[in-house]
């Protein structure tokens, strides 16, 4: 569930909800921000944020028709530093200022997980929406590792994170700040200490919980001047405690059961983990032509019994022209385990269709679950603009529910695969035995058979005859 | 094609056959002998050598440092599953999480068809009472207690002439006691329930699609604990690096086998062998590899190796290239059948040791039965192998962190792989750690062995058909007549009755003995496994009884024609053919148990008729049933391992592996105990038939 996504690259084409345009957005803007939160496993996670807006020329012409919506995923895909600098190069700063010169590459690859996305849209100028401007967001979200990056200590700072420090906003921000996550665990004391001590705090409902930041803001002067740069530090008060890391209220679990290569199964474990809402989820399933889905197989229970979907959307696969596409809205019951299971049958493919690499396997891509996760904690309704970037993550929809995006792991299916060293000594040795074989029963086929009465004459006849007599045996 | 259509060369051809078929026969069965013998010679046996590109050439170096850890987790362990009397689960589960590791756990319970007698299983009884079972507690036969020599122990002699510590000493030889004491148990022994502690070490950045194992089997005593250090301190090692592209899996079960059973079950969510478990938490993604680790000592003398798994499926040959490679690397002394590699292949030496390493593999092989918890895996398409260490009386010891290394060597090419291990060779015999011989090169000598059924078979048919031809034209006219529908009418019906008799022996012979446990054990003074065994050999000889009584009514007819020789010459001819496509099924599955069989029961059943010395003919047959065919190898088997068995123990190793065989049918899905039941007894019972045709 918590693997690390590959890099996708959401192109919204939709605008998005209403709630979200303003009447005059600032023009030619940039904002970043850097969200730490310190983890109570002792990793830390990192989220920059960076948002871009200019105007356009293009005029918006209606609403989006959805027939150009488009959908596609890349399931196998290593994220390295040649993801890493072409997406640096789109900031206005580029990795020389502000924020981003903590995106250092040989520390950013030595994380435990590692998340990339570019998020371009439209974004409505006024109220009447006849003018755009264009919003490009990029965020970068690594999580280091106390056991890998820290050598098992569990207090950071951004130089043990990034070996870099913060000693200038990028003149070109009209916001630049660094979030850290204060957050009590416990109610009694403070857990967490963070140095130096934050000016201000921001404090909001995220994710259903609510969390407290500490803010530092670079463009205010006196931070940095102080000391020349900006070290921040984080430092549990009391260790936490080897325990398990608390369970979100939705998460999933995607497999192939079975063995063999003739057939097998797709299940997707979706848990809610939410002690009394049940909520719905939407499954969104893009499974390849060459795993050849049984719809009539597909089951879903959950608590041992059958959850009916209260909506259904199948597009069979063409082979090699398009996918299955499986969309499904399943209520997911209180504090339960849904297993949506599918059977497949493993296709053969065409012998120049197997990839270099053919007993690797093949990916399947994930699942996506869209859902509106109730909060603990109600959340008001905020204005985007002025609340922070990372607000918009999880946007809110009516201060009970919040949405979430989950992306199941991707697949390793194997196919059938022949041995390729062998085609061609298969072909010459199958090819020989059919025309032997044909060749002899053809013969068989379309002979004449009569008995043929033996010959009397013949000289070598007539001669073994007559040895034959000497000897006293019958005659030939 | 043409040699069969044309009449007379056809009749030169059968008399061919007719005329040279006993020494062609027996020159087919010297040549297969012979040609299995020679595959111990160098032309024959090759070089290993590694074929996946991706593990040969790049270097890893080796740091595990962590042998100090080890001994303390060892130690730890030990302490805590001496406590609980079980697997320490919570202690597991707090130290795995505390070195890094994402850990869940999994329950499961199996209910066995009848109480395992070779292992001592913690069981929770009705009462919920758990507690060990005294193993030479009051219940059954003195044969029980040898028991504990089971096969799963072969591991401990090694070498020449060192006999190992293990086993052996601790209820092996003594002499068999009858205990009388027969009340029925106090608590639902067949109940097998425990659970398994797994880890996951999640590769930095990668999707967990793939994933390698680490596994320690634990069982009810106390050994393993060693095993168990290494992992969590080669976990902890592991867990700093950045390296790893696949996640990794450090897995305890409990029960050896039965906990592995349930967790590869459960991984892929499949119901093969009625195992109750609760799902899994957590996965990673497609298994690539997996290693089983089973270590007793602080110190080893050797690591042995084992890779026949379930059914005779052999990991794929560049995994054991791979440990090899280690093992140079290392200086490790590392064994294969508990026997050291010969040096010289030149000379005679050599070869010959090589030839006692592989009828140790054939034997070990043909068993069918998973030697170490990797057998398990080899169902799923894992590729796996077993890691033994062996602390005998040598002098030079080598500590945990050798085998560490070697472990963390394997584990980082392993993590190299780009594909599946595929390269090399799947099928393939070993006389030696480097040496290997492939199908190829071994199949002939199956082929050979099987070659005499054909020729005998063929010799039948011709002969059958000339009795026909020469009845109705006693001159002999050229051509090809089809023998007259009427005759062949009276001939296959004859057939029928003993076919279906010996196979009602053999499905009685496979669903019986467990089925009617309960009522043996309510008749008669046994307990649940003596009764099966019992059952199962009282059975096998009732078998032997039969055919008197079954084609008496048949004979009359048959020898009411005119060729009485007919009835039996066609039951032989089916149960050659009968047989001699079962052997060729198996031997392409399980070479080893093909030829093994092939070798006792073809000649035997080449020579049964019911002319001749019949007496003689019986001995042979018996002497070469399925069933004596196992008493065999198991004396075999002793006897190469340097560890001679009296007449006696090998009576009761065979009960044993009687037993053991019928319960990991039923446990594990092994194939041995449906094979000879339901295919070879029935067919070799048709022999028998012949033999005493009347």
């Amino acid at each position: 569930m918590a693997a690390a996504m590959p890099l996708a690259l959401l192109v919204l084409l939709l605008l998005g909800r209403r709630g979200w345009c303003l009447a005059e957005p600032p023009r030619d803007s940039l904002r970043e921000e850097l969200v730490i939160t310190p983890l109570p496993s002792g990793d830390v996670a990192a989220t920059f944020q960076f948002r871009t807006r200019w105007d356009s020329e293009l005029q918006r012409e209606g609403d989006t028709d959805h027939y150009f919506l488009r959908y596609a995923v890349l399931p196998r895909e290593v994220v390295c530093t040649e993801n890493l600098t072409p997406w640096k190069k789109l900031l206005p700063c580029s990795s020389k200022a502000g924020l981003s010169v903590l995106l250092k590459a040989d520390r950013l690859f030595h994380t435990s997980y590692h998340s990339q996305a570019v998020h371009i849209r439209p974004v409505c100028r006024n109220a009447r929406c006849t003018s755009i401007s264009w919003e490009l967001r990029q965020t970068l979200s690594v999580v280091f590792d106390a056991f890998i990056t820290g050598q098992g200590k569990k207090d950071w700072s951004l130089f043990r994170m990034f070996s870099r420090t913060l000693t200038e906003p990028c003149p070109l921000a009209s916001e630049s700040r660094v979030y850290v996550d204060i957050t009590n665990y416990n109610q009694d004391n403070e857990t967490l200490e963070v140095n130096p001590p934050p000016t201000t705090t921001y404090q909001d409902v995220i994710l259903g919980t609510r969390k407290i930041y500490a803010i530092y803001d670079l463009l205010d002067t006196a931070m940095i001047n102080n000391s020349r740069n900006l070290n921040i530090q984080l430092k549990w008060k009391r260790p936490p405690e080897n325990e398990a890391p608390p369970v979100p209220f939705l998460h999933a679990q995607r497999y192939v059961s079975g063995y063999g290569l003739q057939k097998g199964e797709l299940s997707t474990l979706l848990y809610n983990t939410h002690p009394y809402r049940a909520f719905p989820v939407l499954l969104l399933d893009t499974v390849p032509w060459y795993l050849r889905l049984y719809v009539h197989t597909l089951t879903i229970t959950s608590k041992g019994k059958e959850n009916k979907p209260s909506y259904i959307h199948y597009q069979p696969a063409q082979d090699r022209l398009q996918p299955h596409l499986l969309e499904m809205l399943i209520q997911l019951p209180a504090n339960s385990v849904t297993k949506v299971s599918i059977q497949f049958e493993r296709a053969l493919l065409k012998w120049t269709e197997y990839t270099p690499d053919p007993n690797h396997g093949f990916y399947v891509s994930p699942s996506v679950l869209s859902a509106l996760v109730p909060s603990v904690v109600a959340a008001k309704p905020v204005d985007w603009e002025e609340s922070p970037l990372f607000n918009s993550l999880f946007p809110v929809s009516d201060g009970s529910n919040y949405f979430v995006r989950l992306y199941t792991e991707p697949l390793l299916v194997n196919l059938p695969t022949p041995d390729f060293s062998m085609p061609y000594n298969v072909i010459c040795l199958t090819c020989t035995v059919v025309a032997v074989c044909y060749g002899s029963f053809y013969n068989l086929l379309t002979r004449t058979f009569h008995i043929e009465e033996p010959r009397t004459g013949g000289l070598a006849k007539r001669l073994a005859n007559l040895i034959r007599r000497a000897r006293g045996v019958p005659p030939l | 094609m043409g040699l069969l259509s044309d009449p007379v060369r056809r009749r030169a051809l059968a008399r061919l056959v007719l005329r040279l078929n006993a020494p062609l026969c027996v020159l087919s069965y010297v040549a297969g002998i012979a040609w299995f013998l020679a595959l111990v010679f160098p032309p024959l046996t090759q070089r290993t050598y590694m074929s996946e590109n991706a593990m040969g050439s790049t270097m890893v170096e080796e740091q595990f440092a962590g042998g100090d850890r080890a001994r303390a987790f060892a130690r730890d362990f030990a302490a805590h599953r001496k406590k609980s009397g079980a697997l320490p689960v919570a202690w597991l589960e707090r130290t795995m999480r505390s070195v890094g590791l994402e850990v869940y756990t999994q329950s499961f319970s199996r209910k066995l068809p009848f109480p395992d007698e070779t292992h001592e299983r913690y069981v929770l009884g009705e009462w919920g009472v758990p507690g060990p079972r005294a193993h030479l507690g009051g219940r059954g036969l003195g044969w029980v207690s040898p028991w504990r020599v089971s096969w799963g122990q072969e591991a401990q002699w090694e070498g020449k002439s060192l006999v190992g510590i293990g086993g052996l000493e601790k209820g092996g030889l003594q002499r068999p006691t009858t205990v009388t004491l027969r009340s029925p148990p106090p608590y639902c022994i067949q109940m097998v329930s425990g659970t398994n502690v797994y880890g996951i070490l999640r590769a930095p950045r990668a999707a967990s699609t793939e994933s390698l194992v680490l596994t320690v089997p634990c069982g009810s005593d106390s050994t393993n604990s060693q095993a168990v250090g290494l992992l969590l301190a080669l976990a902890a090692h592991f867990r700093g690096q950045i390296y790893w592209a696949k996640d990794i899996i450090f897995l305890v079960t409990e029960h050896d086998l039965l906990g592995t059973e349930a967790w590869l079950e459960a991984y892929h969510d499949v119901n093969v062998t009625g195992m109750q478990s609760s799902p899994l938490q957590g996965r990673a993604g497609a298994i690539q590899a997996a290693v089983a680790l089973e270590l007793s000592s602080d110190v080893v003398t050797s690591l042995d190796v084992a890779v026949e798994g379930l059914n005779g499926q052999l990991p794929n040959l560049d995994l054991l290239n791979l440990f090899q490679t280690f093992c140079q690397k290392g200086g490790l002394l590392c064994t294969l059948q508990g026997k050291l590699q010969p040096q010289d292949w030149t000379s005679l030496d050599g070869p010959l040791q090589g030839l006692q390493t592989l009828l140790l593999m054939v034997l070990r092989q043909a068993s069918g039965r998973p030697h170490g918890s990797h057998g398990l895996f080899l169902r799923y398409r894992v590729e796996a192998l077993t890691l033994r260490g062996i602390n005998s009386f040598r002098q030079y010891k080598y500590d945990l962190v050798a085998v560490g290394k070697a472990l963390e060597g394997m584990f980082r090419k392993l993590n190299h792989l780009l594909e599946r291990l595929h390269q090399s060779f799947f099928l393939y015999l070993l006389p030696a750690l480097s040496r290997f011989v492939s199908i190829g090169l071994y199949m002939p000598a199956a082929g050979f062995l099987l070659l005499v059924l054909g020729l005998k078979a063929l010799e039948l048919w011709m002969q059958l058909h000339e009795a026909e031809v020469g009845v109705e034209e006693p001159g002999g006219a050229p051509g090809p007549s089809v023998p007259l529908p009427p005759s062949q009418g009276v001939g296959l019906a004859s057939l029928v009755a003993p076919l279906l008799i010996s196979q009602a022996m053999g499905l009685a012979l496979y669903v019986l003995p467990v089925l009617g446990q309960h009522v043996a054990t309510q008749h008669f003074p046994v307990a649940e496994a003596e009764a099966v065994v019992l059952t199962l050999l009282a059975i096998y000889a009732a078998g032997l009884a039969l055919p008197h009584n079954t084609h008496r009514p048949l004979s009359c007819r048959v020898v009411s024609t005119q060729a009485p020789d007919r009835g039996w010459m066609a039951l032989k001819l089916v149960a050659l053919i009968y047989l001699a496509l079962q052997l060729g099924c198996i031997a392409l599955t399980n070479f080893s148990l093909g030829f093994l069989l092939a070798t006792t029961m073809v000649p035997a059943a080449a020579l049964a008729k019911p002319h001749g010395p019949r007496t003689l003919y019986a001995a042979l047959l018996v002497l070469t049933s399925p069933a004596a065919t196992l008493l065999g190898s198991l004396f075999l088997w002793r006897e190469l391992q340097e560890a001679p068995l009296s007449l006696a123990e090998g009576w009761q190793l065979f009960l044993a592996a009687l037993a053991q065989g019928v319960l990991e049918h039923h446990t594990y899905g092994a194939l041995l105990f449906p094979l000879l039941s339901l295919g070879l007894y029935p067919c070799w019972l048709l022999f028998w038939n012949v033999l005493f045709w009347k």
